[in-house]
């Protein structure tokens, strides 16, 4: 009998006399103390290394309450025209940005297929998804910046960019996990490549690319609300300005237009998605 | 009809022929409304600042080669911060999604008025980037760690809590029929029959937000909210980029072991 029987055979006994007790979520004992052991000695560290300026946190406690009632009276207006072409600037750089980030993405996304590209072409490929995936935004924003001047396009680039990681790597998965027997057959009528992509690849993956390129625009118009902050265009310049004046009923009415666009669109692309699929 | 005849021979379409109009007429839409949004961007841009942009990146790039591998030593400090910014966040949004995950599920609910109110507090969470939260935080508990840990959690609240709840709504119904037959209450029923069964899923999901959590946190910094973001901010301001680009390695190396910790525990569990 193996360890783990004798340790079944021994909770059946006891739970036959009563004594049961649910499965351990972590089944090797050793594991599940050291884990335990391992928690407690990186609170200790952390109690010693991590200091707090309570009594600057206690200050600003007044400051955090009228942040939250002014939630109950946000102002669209004073401010509004500011808020107007911050959020015209955030919405037109998102759709641009995606709708670039998704062509790059497409041959991006191919190449790294494992199934369908030579290896060379995969390890160039993977090497452009992991670039693209490890800095922030907000890191690739600085840098745009200080490349093509402040304004939108440098936004553009930046939102553009982040996509194509993060597309190119899905669309991978996808692929490589697409049945084969469509693209043999279609492969064994004597289609180019690019029949063989468009017939045998492509309805395969389709659904879920569209799923993913709504998915993505949701992303992006979130990000656009940050990469403002460093100059890169949109409603973060003045979400960031408002809230450095301490204007917090301006502050209230930009976060609820995002929270409230951010919503339209998870209902949409809900919508979108059950009638694609 | 996908077959039609052209010239009596049959030509095989993948589509009706009204339904692939109406796809081109669909990309056609898009196509315009792409154009005038690149319009708009294109009339706020000052495109002479791109004349020069092939300079700008060949000088920026050459001041960050080589990184200044000598400041690696007062950069571990912050590095530790960002980890604790990041675990200590994931740990904090985690114990409010938790119950939050429960009142938002359809099927432990217990009264739509609370779901409503859950799946509001996901939504405006899920909306709102951490490193918003952190430049309110800042100005409310002032710059430092504690404003950047906050800000994870109140970003990860959203996160785990979304996840959680569809795993929660996704569970096996009869496990929970027969405990609840065995005469078990509310409580009894969630322990013993529901928990079991969204554990793996809730590790998972744990470990997968602090993985993100680290990418944020690194950035947190920017805005005052404490870790190497500080250090980030301090060097670009300075236009100190070898001291950038040695932030960067030092970034990069991290969500690389953060991401291989996370990718491990995963299928550990699932």
């Amino acid at each position: 009998m193996t360890d783990s029987s004798v340790a079944g055979a021994t909770r059946i006994s006891a739970a036959k006399n009563g004594h049961w007790r649910p499965l351990p979520m972590v089944s090797s004992a050793a594991l599940r103390w050291g884990l335990n052991a391992a928690v407690l000695v990186y609170l200790v560290l952390l109690y010693f290394s991590v200091d707090i300026n309570w009594a600057r946190v206690a200050q600003g406690m007044d400051r955090g309450l009228a942040f939250m009632a002014s939630f109950f009276t946000p102002d669209f207006v004073t401010r509004g025209g500011e808020i107007a072409i911050g959020l015209r600037e955030s919405l037109t750089m998102t759709f641009v940005a995606t709708v670039l980030g998704i062509a790059f993405a497409i041959p991006v996304g191919l190449g790294a297929a494992r199934n369908i590209a030579p290896a060379p072409v995969y390890y160039f490929c993977r090497a452009i998804i992991a670039l693209s995936r490890t800095f922030q935004e907000i890191i690739i924003a600085i840098l745009f910046v200080a490349m093509f001047g402040f304004g939108p396009l440098a936004g553009v680039m930046t939102l553009a960019f982040a996509t194509v990681g993060f597309m190119a790597k899905l669309l991978a998965e996808d692929i490589e996990d697409a049945q084969r027997d469509p693209m043999e057959a279609v492969r064994a009528t004597g289609a180019s490549w690019l029949q063989w992509i468009n017939y045998a690849v492509q309805p395969q993956v389709m659904p879920r690319l569209i799923g993913l390129s709504l998915y993505r625009l949701d992303i992006n118009f979130r990000e656009s609300a940050i990469i403002g902050i460093v100059g890169a265009g949109g409603i973060g310049a003045t979400l960031n300005t408002s809230i450095n004046r301490y204007d917090y009923d301006t502050s209230a009415a930009v976060l609820l237009v995002i929270i409230g666009i951010v919503l339209c669109s998870e209902y949409l692309s809900g919508y979108v998605r059950k009638w694609t699929a | 009809m996908p077959l039609t005849m052209n010239d009596k021979t049959p030509v095989w379409r993948r589509r009706e022929p009204l339904a692939q109009r109406l796809i081109w007429l669909g990309y056609f839409l898009s196509l315009l409304l792409f154009l005038l949004c690149w319009k708009i961007v294109s009339d706020n841009t000052i495109w002479e600042f791109l004349a020069d942009a092939h300079i700008q990146a060949a000088s920026l790039i050459g001041r960050m080669i080589p990184p200044q591998w000598s400041i690696t030593g007062s950069l571990l400090l912050p590095l530790w911060d960002t980890i604790n910014i990041a675990t200590v966040g994931t740990a904090l949004g985690v114990l409010i999604a938790f119950p939050l995950a429960f009142l938002a599920a359809r099927n432990t609910s217990p009264h739509p008025a609370l779901r409503a109110f859950a799946l509001a507090v996901i939504v405006s969470s899920r909306s709102i980037n951490a490193l918003i939260w952190a430049i309110l935080l800042v100005t409310i508990v002032g710059p430092g760690l504690l404003a950047g840990m906050i800000a994870i959690a109140l970003r990860s609240i959203g996160f785990v809590g979304k996840l959680l709840y569809e795993a929660i709504e996704e569970i096996q119904v009869t496990p929970v029929e027969a405990v609840t037959a065995t005469g078990a209450g509310r409580m009894q029923i969630l322990n013993y029959a529901v928990l079991p069964q969204i554990m793996p899923a809730f590790a998972g999901i744990t470990v997968y937000r602090w993985d993100i959590n680290i990418r944020e946190s690194t950035v947190l910094g920017l805005v005052g909210a404490g870790g190497i973001g500080l250090q980030m901010n301090a060097a670009i301001n300075n236009l100190a980029w070898g001291q950038v680009s040695m932030v960067f390695v030092l970034i990069f190396a991290t969500v690389i072991l953060s991401e291989w910790v996370s990718a491990k525990v995963r299928h550990a569990v699932i």
